[in-house]
């Protein structure tokens, strides 16, 4: 039978060093874990300087291409260099992440195999004969059931679908480490530079829990307030497009239709009212808490927890509340 | 410079498409039908780059008749021409079809530069533009939020995780608008007049030289649409906001276990 491959996902730091693998890698050694049935799951790891992450993605069998040819990110060049990889050696599914990166690379290689891909998906399976998947649509207000019936099948997975796999370290003599030679990687989109913002917190795209703010918040001063609650729980801060179109938030924290989709772990809407909009880009959440003065806002319709009454009094409360339950343990 | 928008008809963002799905489908009957917001980025960041570089600024739509509205749409901002591709034989094309019917098209369109929104808002998929790019092996730059043009060189700003990627390459190329690339203008009532009565020309599949059968076949086959499970009203935490807030952090922590 024909091997899984997950395309792993590199941390870089502002000068492209690689320093770590991002955990959605680890989520798609999970959900790669879930439809390989018998078979092989095999990681891709590209890049310059990223060989010494092999041993920790949780694969049975890494393909390290390191190479000085893919120090620099390039849509077109490591489609081409992947492509020609996976064309000689036949993985029968080939997953990536629904990031940043993966949303570019992954529909770049996609082409050049002519296979059909089931982008943004949060859940994957088989049906015995093909890939199936489960991918939102309409930002969530319709969930798609697919089959990809090409070989090889591709699917991207977004963050926080599956749970991370545990360290590789505990998988039965390691993983089989394979150094894959790097051929034609030229590429024409290429990367100059790298800016990363300076917030410690975590993108709203993959963070595990997410303080969100609206309207309600009053003004861009008062997100301190949420910032300060988010550090308190080692969350990402989210925004209304309400708030984002008014200039108080940049347009990355836009959570929605028009921003992003997220499925964290826990989502708190502060001072959200919860346009269609909005709810449909947050909805597949775990856990929804809300924070409204007025209780018959619809974030409430979807919260599981909800706190009636002014976003100023609560919030400080709550993170006072979070802070003492932490210096507790 | 000559640039060409790709355009993508939706249903308005507003649509409750959730009370729509039935039968293992989305009944679209009657919805309102939009220009896919991110397609509007692209448009403006066109008329900009045309206003800052001379050339024209074409839109092309696959679609049917009623996409010829968010043409006009787009249009009435301000871009020179429109062209729209249809034949009742796309009407169920897969994304890799699409692609390659699009990518026909822009053949027969002059042009140094492509853009498009970075995904429709229907499907969700982000796939057709990088497609088209790859058909007409073109570099590609996704999820941009700044652009400058010097010569043929073309320059981004590209949204990641937590920063930005600055990119180039030559032209042509194609590039997918983000969210925070622009803010869009408002159509001018002179704009709306002079293209209401516009007729939109359409290429149909033998006006490309397509054979229809020979496009690639759906390889992403949806079995079917359902919907969401509806979320339950919660429980409201009653008392003071320290009180309520104690309680509520009680919960996350010992019985919801995420905190």
């Amino acid at each position: 039978m024909a091997d899984i491959w997950i395309l792993a996902e590199v941390q870089q730091s502002a000068d492209s060093t690689a320093v770590g693998l991002r955990r959605v890698t680890h989520e798609l050694v999970t959900a790669a874990r879930g439809v390989a049935g018998g078979n092989r799951v095999c990681a891709v790891l590209a890049g310059h300087g990223v060989a010494h992450l092999a041993g920790a993605i949780g694969a049975d069998t890494v393909y390290v291409m390191d190479d000085p040819a893919l120090a620099a990110y390039s849509p077109d060049g490591w489609a081409k260099a992947i492509a020609a990889v996976a064309a000689e050696r036949k993985p029968g599914i080939i997953l990536g992440a629904s990031t940043a990166r993966g949303r570019d690379l992954t529909p770049r290689i996609a082409a050049i195999l002519g296979a059909g891909l089931a982008s943004d998906c949060i859940e994957l399976g088989t049906d015995g004969t093909a890939l199936t998947a489960l991918r939102p649509m309409y930002a969530g207000k319709a969930l798609a059931r697919v089959r990809v019936t090409s070989q090889p099948a591709m699917a991207t997975l977004r963050p926080n679908s599956y749970a991370p796999a545990a360290d590789a370290g505990a998988s039965t003599g390691g993983p089989t480490i394979e150094a894959v030679p790097v051929g034609d990687a030229s590429g024409r989109a290429v990367v100059t530079r790298v800016e990363l913002t300076a917030s410690t917190r975590p993108d709203v795209s993959e963070a595990d829990i997410i303080v969100s703010g609206g309207r309600g918040m009053g003004g861009p001063e008062h997100f301190a307030m949420l910032e300060q609650l988010a550090d308190a729980l080692g969350a990402a801060v989210g925004a209304s497009r309400a708030v984002v179109d008014a200039g108080w938030r940049p347009h990355s924290d836009q959570v929605g239709q028009t921003g992003k989709t997220v499925s964290p772990s826990l989502y708190i809407a502060c001072g959200i009212s919860g346009a269609v909009q909005h709810l449909a880009g947050m909805k597949t959440s775990k856990l929804i808490i809300a924070f409204n003065k007025d209780a018959e806002a619809p974030i409430f319709s979807v919260a599981d927890y909800g706190i009636v009454g002014d976003v100023f009094e609560i919030v400080p409360a709550f993170t006072e509340a979070v802070r003492a339950l932490h210096a507790a343990r | 410079m000559d640039i060409v928008v790709l355009i993508k008809q939706v249903p308005d963002t507003a649509t409750r498409i959730q009370d729509r799905v039935k039968d293992g489908r989305v009944d679209l009957d009657g919805v309102t039908w939009v220009t896919s917001p991110y397609d509007e980025y692209a448009v403006e960041e066109a008329l900009r780059l045309r206003e800052l570089h001379g050339g024209t600024v074409t839109l092309l739509t696959l679609g049917p008749e009623r996409a010829h509205g968010a043409l006009k749409d787009m249009l009435a901002l301000g871009a020179d021409e429109a062209q729209a591709v249809w034949d009742p034989a796309f009407a169920s094309l897969g994304t890799h079809a699409r692609a390659e019917v699009l990518a026909a098209a822009l053949r027969k369109l002059p042009h140094d530069l492509v853009l498009a929104g970075w995904k429709g808002v229907d499907g969700d998929e982000g796939l057709v533009p990088i497609y088209v790019a790859a058909a007409l092996d073109y570099p590609h730059l996704s999820f941009v939020v700044g652009v400058e043009v010097e010569g043929r060189t073309i320059t981004v700003r590209r949204e990641i995780e937590g920063g930005k990627e600055h990119m180039t390459a030559e032209l042509p190329a194609l590039l997918t608008a983000q969210k925070g690339l622009n803010e869009v203008r408002y159509a001018t009532l002179k704009g709306i007049m002079r293209v209401k009565s516009k007729t939109i020309p359409v290429w149909t599949a033998a006006d490309l030289g397509i054979d229809p059968a020979a496009l690639p076949a759906p390889a992403v086959e949806v079995t079917a649409i359902e919907r969401p499970a509806e979320r339950g009203g919660g429980r409201i935490l009653d008392g003071s906001p320290a009180d309520a807030s104690r309680a509520l952090a009680r919960i996350l922590h010992e019985e919801e276990k995420v905190i």
